[in-house]
């Protein structure tokens, strides 16, 4: 929450040198280390210069939001604190942000559902919250295992929406995640999702850069919207719901304020692609006529079964990873699926919002048939070898 | 209705129905073409030396003292409304007014389109709105009105205004008031 400039700074509050965005995330030695995806969150969050941070921590999601309370005790994080409630935890996230504070929170599973009118909130009032969401089953009925129906609930929320594979791209999008929304033309939240359980609980090799480091501090003067500052002026101007306030235009105002918000993800665009080296990755032959389309732990597994398809039938295939749904790289899309003949969407839902978002974006694009399968939930894996039989099964009958 | 650019009266951003995004550092944009911010400051003062009832809308980031550089532009806007023949109107707030805004001595991000309305205003520059108010106002004014829309923003633009400068200190204030002379000398206004 300083007042000074990005130039003028030196060390953050905690006494870590300050670096520029790209210095962290490109240039910085990187050591190697074994972690699970939560402690991944906790060493992003140490070099991220954050001011604030709410938790719920219920039992079962994941340690993240009990590690940034250590991250608190360590002198790291500003203000740490438990909410009543996740409801209260996004409503009291918001109250930081609104404030000027750089904010982040965790959350998963129904824990979402019950703070779900915070997101449009969050998005309406242009704060750059960051949501690390460890995707979990919700009530349909009550799972604590792997699945991710609440991210197609959360995609018109107005918030970015980016999609991390592993515990490695969690770290690079966490830091990223703050630089994007902080931007003056974007100033949304960013709610980084990874899948709860495989990534969340599970270690794997991740390369961080050292501890000594951090993203410049969070410059609240730039907001699109002034501060919540009482005493310092133009920031003493609140925020009155313009609908209860005027008779006129009022309906123009609301339909021109959710354009804004949209807008604001678009003009994103051009910083994700550059601090997340590009908004989709392949994987496997370039011209395959074969295409998985998926994100997050659905793509690890998808990039397994294209091994499988090359070594033990001889089929060529691709991975398209998408690393952003908000916005969505629909022209990294359309390029990459150019010579596909047949588009699987393997996915950890049942309902398949994610065949939805490639049949909507390619609709008149491609020709390719796309094929909404494999489908698991509720926890279930998706074992490479069960891709695998899906293309066959559907290559024999075609 | 608005007949202006080639959004014309659509209340939709042109960032996603014409992927028109904001301009990079040193250029501006003009209509959804990205130009030279030389070619934008002749246009957007060519603009207010032609059409009726020029306008400048400055918004509480130059309206109140807060830092240096805030002072420095309260003065050029004087400076600027002189020049380019043109009326002030302020935003000095952002809140709603109830039961209805006096459109003579103020204009507000929720219903900019009633000061626009009752003063004919057929041009108008902002200056020192925050972003978030100037994105919808300009969305409105759009859609509602046929004015001509200025945005000079200190950070990184307004792709839903028709001209929009971008990182506009007080240095670019100055060129941009030099800019504004000589038009105005060559226009013989």
């Amino acid at each position: 929450m300083s007042n000074l400039t990005t130039s003028e700074v030196k060390v953050n509050k905690s006494g870590q040198r300050i670096v520029s965005p790209d210095y962290l995330l490109f240039e910085a030695p990187r050591e190697k280390f074994f972690m699970t995806g939560s402690e991944a969150v906790k060493e992003a969050v140490k070099r991220a210069s954050v001011d604030a941070s709410v938790s719920y921590p219920i039992t079962p999601q994941s340690e993240a939001a009990h590690l940034i309370g250590e991250l608190w005790v360590e002198g790291y994080v500003g203000v740490y604190f438990r909410g009543e409630s996740e409801f209260g935890v996004m409503s009291e996230v918001a109250g930081c942000a609104m404030a000027g504070a750089r904010t982040i929170t965790t959350t998963s599973g129904p824990g979402t559902l019950r703070a779900f009118e915070n997101f449009p909130m969050w998005a309406g009032t242009r704060i750059p919250v960051q949501l690390v969401l460890m995707a979990r089953g919700v009530n349909s009925p009550l799972s604590i295992q792997p699945d991710n129906l609440e991210v197609g609930f959360l995609l018109d929320t107005g918030c970015m929406i980016w999609y991390a594979e592993n515990a490695q791209d969690l770290f690079d999008m966490i830091l990223a995640g703050f630089v994007v929304a902080e931007k003056p033309a974007v100033h949304v939240p960013v709610i980084t999702v990874v899948d709860g359980f495989f990534v969340s609980h599970t270690r794997e090799a991740i390369m961080i850069p050292p501890d000594d480091i951090a993203l410049p501090p969070y410059d609240p003067t730039k907001a699109p919207m002034p501060v919540i500052d009482l005493e310092v002026p133009p920031g003493r101007f609140l925020r009155d719901p313009f609908v209860m306030k005027s008779n006129y235009i009022s309906y123009a105002t609301h339909a021109s304020w959710q354009f804004e918000v949209r807008a604001a993800i678009e003009r994103s665009r051009p910083y994700a692609k550059h601090y997340l080296r590009g908004l989709i990755e392949e994987f496997g032959n370039p011209e395959a006529e074969i295409v998985f389309v998926a994100a997050g732990t659905a793509a690890s597994q998808a990039k397994e079964a294209v091994r499988l398809l090359k070594d033990e039938e001889g089929i060529e295939a691709k991975v398209v990873k998408l690393k952003t749904l908000r916005p969505f790289p629909y022209e990294e899309l359309r390029a990459s699926v150019k010579n596909a003949k047949y588009i699987f969407v393997p996915e950890f839902n049942v309902v398949g919002w994610m065949e939805r978002e490639i049949t909507k974006w390619l609709y008149g694009y491609s020709n390719a048939t796309i094929i909404g399968a494999p489908r698991v939930a509720g926890g279930m894996t998706m074992p490479a070898e069960v891709i695998v039989k899906e293309v066959l099964n559907y290559v024999k009958e075609s | 209705m608005a007949k202006l650019g080639p959004s014309g009266f659509s209340p939709y951003p042109v960032a996603i129905i014409d992927k028109v995004l904001n301009p990079p550092p040193g250029k501006a944009l003009l209509f959804d073409e990205l130009v030279d911010e030389e070619v934008a400051m002749r246009e957007a003062a060519k603009a207010m030396l032609t059409r009726e009832n020029p306008t400048i809308f400055p918004g509480p980031q130059v309206l109140y003292a807060w830092n240096e550089d805030a002072k420095k532009k309260a003065k050029q806007v004087k400076e600027l409304a002189q020049v380019l023949n043109a009326k002030i109107i302020p935003m000095y707030d952002y809140r709603p007014k109830y039961p209805k805004i006096n459109p003579e001595v103020e204009i507000n991000p929720n219903h900019p389109n009633l000061t626009i309305w009752h003063n004919n205003i057929k041009a108008c520059i902002f200056i020192g709105v925050h972003c978030h108010y100037a994105n919808v106002a300009l969305k409105i004014i759009r859609a509602e009105t046929d004015c001509f829309t200025i945005a000079m923003c200190s950070l990184e633009g307004h792709e839903d205004a028709m001209i929009t400068l971008r990182d506009q200190h007080p240095e670019e204030l100055d060129k941009f008031i030099e800019i504004a002379k000589q038009v105005k000398a060559e226009l013989g206004k």
